[in-house]
Formats: C-alpha cells, sequence, structure tokens
C-alpha cells in the first residue's frame, strides 16, 4: 500500500471521510462539542455533491438517533456521530437501536458530562453507553479513527451480528488535532463494506412490524439474542480486521500490546492517554529498566476478557487507568472494573491497582503517569489481596 | 406459560413480526377483572357502546331481538370477549343503564 495519498486530517475529519467512503445514505446529527465538525464536514460533503446522502437536520440527539432509527429500519447505511449530553440524551434511543438490531454506525468525540458544564475530554459519556447493547470501540490514532468507521459498518451489518457500533475518539485530543491519515477510497471501501440489506426492514411488499410490544412470554428471549449477537460481534470483530489488514495493509486487534513481550509490569488504558503512555515507556520506564508495557483496549464492547486476563497472568503488578468514575460501584472506574472481573474470574493472582485520572480535561502528564507506574511496582511481590480497595485518584486536589 | 413458545434462538432478530395480522393472535382479555354484560331488555340499540368501546369489541349484529314488553329490534348488541379488557367505558355510557360489570371469574 506504499506512495498513498495521505492528508492532515483532524480526528473529525478522518470520520467524515470515512462515512463519505461507506457511502451512508442517511446522516442524522444534533451538533454538539467536540463532535460537530464530524458532521458539519459530511453536510459539506453532501452540499459539494461529493456524497449522495440525506441529511436530516433535527431539533435534539433524541431525535437525531431516533431518525437514524427510522432511516435504518427502512435499509438505509445511517450514520450519526455525538458527544457527551448529546449522548446522554440519546440514552433512550440507544438501547431501542441495539434491540431493534439496526446496523447504525456512531461515531463518538467522548467529553465530560456536566455538572459542573465542561466541554473537555474524559470517558464518562463512553462509559455511559457500556450497556446500551452497542458494539464499541476506541481508536488511538485519527488513521484508526477513520479505519474505525468502515470496520463498523463491516461488523454491524453482517448477518450474525446486526448491532449498532459506536466509534469513538477522544474529544480536542483527537477530534481537532491533526495527524496524517491515509483515506481509504469510496471504490475500496464498498468492495469490503458492499451496500446489501442484511437486515430486516420496512417494505410494504413484505410487511412487518417493527418495535411490538414484548410481554413477559417474549421479551426474555430477545435479550438473550442480543448476549448472542455481542458474541459473535467479537468473531466478526476478529474477520473483519484480518480482512482489513489484507486489504488496506493495516491491523487491528481488540487490545494493543506495546512493549509487551517482555513485560513485567503494565499499565491498562483506552484512547489517546495510551499514547502519553507509550511515549512514557519510551522514554522514561525502559530507560530506567524497567519492564513496562502497554495494554491498550481498542474493543470495548464486547470486552476481550480472555486476551486481557491471558496477558495479565503472566505480570507482577497491572494498573488500570480510568478517565470515568463509576461511582458507587465496588471497584471505582469501569475498565478497572471489567479488567478486574476478566482476571479475577479466571483466578489470576495478579495484583491490579486502578487509577483514576484525566476528569473533565485535566491533562495526563509524564508527572502523573510516573505516579501511577510508582504505585503499580509497589505491588511487586504482592497478591490481589494487597490491592487497594480504593482507585487512586491522580491528579486531584486534596 | 412458555414452555410450549418458540426458543430464542428461532425468533426472529430484533423482535420483528414477520406475519401481518398476526394480532389478532393474541387474546388481550386475560388482564379483564370485570366483564361487560349487556342486558338486551334493556338495550335501546343507540349503539353508543360501540362508539365508545376503545377496542372495537362491541360487535353490531344483524340479529332481530324482541323484547318482553313486544318491542322489536333488528340489531344486537354482544361483545367480543376475546379482545374486551374490561374498561368499563361501554358501561358507563350506557344512556339505558343496559351494561353491567361483573366481577370475571376464571
Amino acid at each position: 500500500m506504499a506512495g498513498k495519498k495521505k492528508l492532515p486530517l483532524s480526528g473529525n475529519t478522518a470520520i467524515a471521510y470515512a462515512a463519505k467512503a461507506a457511502d451512508v445514505d442517511v446522516i442524522s446529527a444534533y451538533p454538539i462539542t467536540p463532535q460537530t465538525t464530524i458532521v458539519e464536514k459530511l453536510a459539506e460533503f453532501v452540499a459539494n455533491g461529493e456524497l449522495n446522502a440525506e441529511v436530516i437536520h433535527v431539533e435534539s440527539e433524541h431525535s437525531a438517533l431516533s431518525a437514524a432509527v427510522g432511516a435504518s429500519a427502512a435499509g438505509a447505511r445511517v450514520f450519526t456521530a455525538s458527544s457527551s449530553q448529546g449522548i446522554a440524551l440519546m440514552y433512550e434511543i440507544m438501547f431501542i437501536a441495539s434491540s431493534m438490531r439496526l446496523p447504525i454506525v456512531m461515531a463518538m468525540a467522548t467529553r465530560a458530562l456536566s455538572a459542573p458544564i465542561n466541554i473537555w475530554n474524559d470517558h464518562g459519556d463512553f462509559m455511559a453507553a457500556s450497556d446500551t447493547g452497542w458494539v464499541m470501540m476506541m481508536a488511538h490514532t485519527n488513521q484508526e479513527a477513520h479505519d474505525d468507521v468502515i470496520l463498523a459498518y463491516k461488523i454491524a451489518e453482517h448477518p450474525d451480528v446486526l448491532l449498532p457500533v459506536i466509534t469513538a475518539i477522544d474529544g480536542y485530543f483527537m477530534s481537532h488535532t491533526i495527524e496524517p491519515v491515509e483515506p481509504i477510497e469510496r471504490e475500496e471501501a464498498l468492495k469490503f463494506i458492499p451496500k446489501k440489506v442484511t437486515w430486516r426492514v420496512l417494505d410494504p411488499d413484505n410487511p412487518v412490524t417493527m418495535g411490538p410490544l414484548g410481554t413477559p412470554e417474549w421479551y426474555y428471549e430477545f435479550k438473550r439474542q442480543q448476549h448472542e449477537a455481542m458474541k459473535k460481534a467479537r468473531e466478526v470483530f476478529d474477520e473483519a480486521t484480518k480482512e482489513f489488514e489484507k486489504t488496506f495493509g493495516r491491523n487491528y486487534e481488540p487490545v494493543e500490546y506495546f512493549m509487551m513481550d517482555d513485560a513485567e509490569y503494565a499499565l491498562v488504558a483506552m484512547g489517546s492517554v495510551a499514547g502519553n503512555v507509550k511515549a512514557y515507556i519510551v522514554r522514561e520506564a525502559r530507560k530506567r529498566g524497567i519492564k513496562l508495557g502497554l495494554i491498550r483496549v481498542k474493543l470495548f464492547r464486547p470486552f476481550p476478557a480472555e486476551e486481557i486476563a491471558e496477558v495479565i497472568s503472566n505480570l507482577k503488578a497491572v494498573g488500570v487507568i480510568d478517565r470515568a468514575l463509576a461511582f458507587g460501584s465496588s471497584y471505582g472506574g469501569p475498565l478497572y472494573g471489567d479488567t478486574l472481573s476478566a482476571a479475577y474470574i479466571r483466578g489470576i493472582d495478579t495484583p491490579i491497582v486502578n487509577f483514576v485520572a484525566g476528569l473533565g480535561g485535566r491533562p495526563v502528564t509524564f508527572h502523573d503517569i510516573k505516579t501511577m507506574v510508582d504505585a503499580t511496582l509497589a505491588l511487586d511481590g504482592k497478591t490481589r489481596k494487597d490491592v487497594p480497595k480504593e482507585p487512586y485518584f491522580i491528579g486531584v486536589r486534596e | 406459560m412458555t414452555a410450549q413458545l418458540p426458543g430464542w434462538k428461532s425468533l426472529p432478530p430484533g423482535a420483528v413480526i414477520t406475519r401481518p395480522g398476526s394480532t389478532v393472535e393474541y387474546k388481550t382479555h386475560d388482564w379483564r377483572t370485570l366483564r361487560p354484560v349487556i342486558d338486551q331488555e334493556r338495550c335501546i340499540r343507540c349503539r353508543l357502546c360501540w362508539l365508545y368501546c376503545p377496542e372495537g369489541t362491541i360487535i353490531e349484529l344483524d340479529k332481530p331481538y324482541t323484547t318482553k314488553a313486544g318491542r322489536k329490534y333488528t340489531r344486537t348488541y354482544e361483545i367480543n370477549y376475546d379482545y374486551c379488557k374490561g374498561c368499563g367505558i361501554c358501561a358507563q355510557e350506557c344512556p339505558a343503564k343496559a351494561i353491567k360489570m361483573i366481577e370475571e371469574v376464571r
């Protein structure tokens, strides 16, 4: 694939280019910072005649996703995007989209939830969506953000899956930051994700009822189906990423391992902060002889529990960086909760500790990462019984 | 109650109902606690129950009826108990007080 043209694109623009390449039929969205420039760019593509799609201007995110549900039910390839309060307002319809098994793709530029009102980045909105039945991915480069949209349609529209997919990037840190991106052209994208309606749609010649009442005799069976669809989504993710690599030359895994071959310690992270951790590993930890690696979780739902547990089982201690809080939970941060149960349900004794950092756009500095690494190293020779029961709140003023 | 119904593996994804008109198979009467009963002697065939019933469960029949007092009607109103939910609107609206709500015993 050498010699292909690269463009300097922000994360949001990279996502818009991908939706254009996917030849989406309907874009239904409501502006919200820091997502806005995704749909702004798409509206520009449509206005310029570069993309033949219906742009639905709605009065709220609740309506944005409702219109997306309707369009998808009619057989359209649908795209939407949102952030923070927008995701919160969509919450009701997110469950409906996944339960109705509609392969909508939504880009999320993650942002802190109010109050106090805050337009900066953390994972509060992303984590709030974690039980809505959507497949969820988080990128950490703009190229990956671009590619994820193409991958998302591949997974969403697979007849064994038929689930909506969230492709997330960190607000500002990625959404408004420019990196070189090699855009996938429409022709090659559509070879990878041909436009074929694989789901039941509204059709006057074959009438169906969608979204009916599910009485106690029927409801549970459909939830059981969704559980299975999530399991299938994992299989399809693996097939899709393999085919993606063959086609486009870029390899994605549910979990990215960075300098893990000889690692004795690791930090688990998602999104842009993983970049800071990588830099810390190379510039600081390894120079000091600390065998530190990074486990970056790309696929959050379905959670790659097997792989994470496997790699953790060989380590002396692990720290999990959460950029959100699960208030009142038994663990602290949501990523920590999933990591803990993935490991401990399999009887792995490695001590795993939680760091909550970077809420509401608070920078996660080298100094912060050093604090986390030091606290992780301090668990060397310990077991899970010795792990602090409260997360470390990194960078907060006492 | 659910053993004879299809399992999750054989149901269409997303609870899509693929047979048009199959709603009639879902008998909605079983949440009824009171059952409306029309007294054909008192009924004046005004059709108000038919008009007000939110479920369309009042049936208008071309069935003659003669009261004990000798009054002849060409029509008779009956209730489709498969779908009547027992809301009591018919009884409330009946100007002749010809509909009684009696306790449902199953």
